[in-house]
């Protein structure tokens, strides 16, 4: 069994859902990206996203793309980055997975990508830019290891093809909850809920939402339905005004943001989630000590 | 069927010896190759300016590596690929509409109706066929091949680019969709895409560069008289290969309603096919206008290679004739180095970028690097609007085309 197929296992043991965030690895800086994974897992996020930054990122919104835009700037490198993961997973628990653009796989070559992340410790990939046709190949590469490779269905998709999608993913399965570029969103689509329960009947991977959700009201709205709520431009969108070395500045902000959409995950029925409940999160912690790393 | 077709870049003047030659992913010891030699003026100077777009068109790879001759006509395959290259590499919510639209496509290119159609648009609107013209100085000039240009300049617009905006306005129509998206660089694509637009009523949205947009005022200025929305990109380098991505958003999220006019032989499958078949129509001139004015078929045919439509237009219908060399010149830059020109081909490699596999400029890390490429104007002369038809005088032992500085601004 791997690493996410557990975690979603302990989650729905535990009738929990889990609060997915994304950050771009080196934004600010290095350094701040590992303090700033560490204290999410600390606070009760039991899987996280990293975004591996990229020049031409065509799914992403202005702010994951500004994102990616400084990270670069600031001379970020594969070869940087994943020791900073290896340094990370080896203090935390939370599972890590990889998004990362088909362009970079490709380059670094396709198996070799895969070795790398998996010293690094990761614990899956998602590849946003790889269809269902070009995937058997990397497909391949990823079984070797036996590395999850998650896919997206979005409401695009057809529902004989979300079907063959779901049949393809490995770890969980991510549903894109609007037809558009990542951001967050006043309001997400009215049959996004329908649809990822229309799905759920389809398999039996876990089910993770993302793209759009910017509050702790997406979250109670989605979490009857998903397994998983994955937050990125949202809480990227904190860490736009910190500079390199600053983080601890805008952590508060940020870890007391993701906070609150974990409570309202666990709130169930939506009702008497208040800003408070920080007790509980902390009692989720892993094995890290809450916001204030070393 | 071993023997290859060939494809000679036009390197810029001296490359050292350390850069590498370009080599296809597999053995061509079959390949004639020959070396053209072109005054390094056209290709390699001139005031460079930073963050041209570095995608190289998907259908001159399929020339240039081991596609058989017998193949090359019937590229791409079922998965949209030209021998390795090509492909789709986007977002699922991208996938309908790219199967949608290759749906559409395949039924309007077997539509007689539909050709009618375009047919007449490009006679009466478009004022095709364009002339094939003698360039009897540049010929005295360079004193070697009959120089003869293809004349796309005269088009409406004043460039190529309207032969596929038409055609993807009416597939557009064709499809039920009610907006049109497009990027563009230098603008002529953009004023082409915003022409076809006007003529047909539809909602256009043009991507250009913010620097582009600085660059290209009248350009802008153009396509708002022709009712488009011209939308400044600031994202990156902020040029074409932004103006790219920034498209491809909108469409992800337009998707249903919006049809992306592309006007490279770039971007996934089924637009890189589309816009050669749409582009072939100068090649199809040519080769008649050939066939009936000099009662032969050119030795060379030259096209400048940038995103690659005039030059996969006019050599798609020559690919059959083993007897016409068909050679790409590309966007020397002031040097070999990376982020010194604009010539993937020459010293890219194989990657992906903007939805498909080709040669690009990255670096070990797969991130897309900024290059140069001479000032416009110098090269558009020759080769982007005209694309430079040579024919042998009798024997031709060492092929050479000059075109000089002093010739490109007296003109």
């Amino acid at each position: 069994m791997t690493r996410l197929a557990q975690v979603f296992d302990e989650l729905r043991a535990a009738g929990r859902k889990a609060v997915i965030p994304f950050v771009t690895a080196g934004d600010p800086d290095l350094e701040s990206t590992a303090k700033l994974l560490e204290a999410l897992a600390g606070i009760g996020c039991p899987i996280l996203e990293l975004g591996i930054p990229y020049s031409d990122p065509i799914a992403d919104g202005p702010v994951i793309q500004a994102s990616y835009t400084r990270a670069l700037d600031r001379g970020v490198r594969l070869n940087q980055i994943w020791p900073m993961v290896r340094e990370v997973t080896r203090r935390i628990s939370s599972p890590i997975v990889i998004m990362c653009s088909m362009a970079i796989v490709h380059r670094v070559g396709v198996s070799r990508f895969f070795q790398q992340a998996i010293d690094a410790g990761a614990c899956g990939a998602i590849i946003p830019d790889l269809l269902l046709e070009e995937l058997p190949a990397v497909a391949e590469e990823a079984e070797k290891y036996r590395f999850p490779l998650v896919q997206l269905v979005t409401p695009t998709t057809p529902r004989p093809r979300a079907v063959q999608i779901a049949k393809a993913s490995r770890g969980f399965l991510y549903y894109v909850s609007v037809t558009g570029i990542t951001g967050e969103r006043q309001q997400l689509p009215v049959e996004l809920v329908q649809n990822v329960a229309w799905l759920r009947s389809q398999t039996d991977l876990p089910i993770a939402i993302g793209f759009g959700i910017s509050s702790p009201e997406h979250v109670r709205m989605l979490a009857p339905v998903a397994d998983g709520l994955i937050v990125g431009s949202a809480i990227v969108r904190r860490l736009e005004r910190c500079s390199a070395g600053q983080i601890d500045q805008v952590l508060p902000e940020v870890l007391g943001f993701v906070r609150s959409l974990i409570d309202a995950a666990d709130s169930k029925s939506g009702s008497g989630a208040g800003p408070s409940d920080t007790a509980g999160a902390a009692d989720r912690a892993c094995s890290i000590s809450k916001n204030t790393p070393q | 069927m071993n023997s290859l077709r060939e494809c000679q870049l036009l390197k810029p003047h001296n490359p050292p010896q350390s850069v590498r030659r370009l080599d296809p992913p597999t053995s061509r010891t079959n390949n004639q190759w020959f070396t053209m030699r072109v005054t390094s003026t056209v290709v390699a100077r001139g005031r460079a300016e930073r963050g041209r777009c570095v995608k190289t068109p998907v259908f001159l790879l399929a020339i240039m590596t081991s596609i058989p001759v017998s193949k090359l006509a019937q590229v791409p395959d079922m998965r949209g690929r030209y021998g390795p290259f090509g492909g789709q590499y986007v977002p699922e919510t991208l996938h309908r509409a790219l199967a949608e639209l290759e749906a559409a496509y395949e039924e309007a290119r077997n539509d007689p109706a539909f050709q009618q159609a375009l047919d007449e648009l490009l006679r009466t609107f478009v004022g095709r066929p364009s002339p094939l013209y003698f360039a009897r100085r540049l010929t005295e000039h360079a004193g070697g091949a009959q120089i003869w240009f293809k004349r796309e300049d005269l088009n409406h617009t004043g460039a190529h680019k309207i032969n596929n905006t038409l055609g993807q306005a009416l597939l557009t129509l064709r499809m039920g969709k009610s907006r049109v998206i497009a990027e563009t660089g230098a603008g002529q694509h953009g004023v082409a895409t915003a022409t076809a637009c006007a003529h047909f009523g539809l909602p256009c949205v043009v991507y250009m560069g913010e620097e582009d947009v600085r660059r290209q005022a009248p350009n802008v200025h153009i396509m708002q008289l022709l009712g488009a929305e011209v939308r400044p990109v600031r994202s990156g380098s902020r040029t074409l290969r932004d103006a790219i991505n920034e498209a491809l958003r909108d469409w992800m999220a337009s998707v249903e309603t919006t049809h992306y006019i592309i006007g490279s032989v770039v971007g996934p499958h089924p637009f890189p096919r589309i816009v050669r078949d749409f582009q072939s129509v100068i090649g199809r001139e040519a080769r008649q206008q050939a066939l009936q004015q000099w009662k032969r078929l050119p030795d060379y045919i030259v096209a400048c290679v940038g995103g690659g439509s005039n030059a996969a237009g006019i050599f798609y219908p020559f690919i059959e004739d083993a007897s016409v060399r068909l050679v790409g010149v590309e966007a020397g830059g002031r040097g070999t180095a990376s982020g010194e020109h604009a010539a993937p081909l020459s010293f890219g490699r194989p990657g992906i970028l903007h939805g498909s596999f080709s040669y690009v400029m990255q670096d070990d890390d797969g991130q897309t690097c900024p290059c140069i490429r001479c000032r416009r104007g110098w090269t558009i002369r020759v080769s982007v609007r005209n694309t430079v038809i040579g024919k042998k005088p009798g024997a031709w032992s060492t092929p050479t085309l000059r075109i000089s500085r002093r010739w490109m601004r007296s003109t």
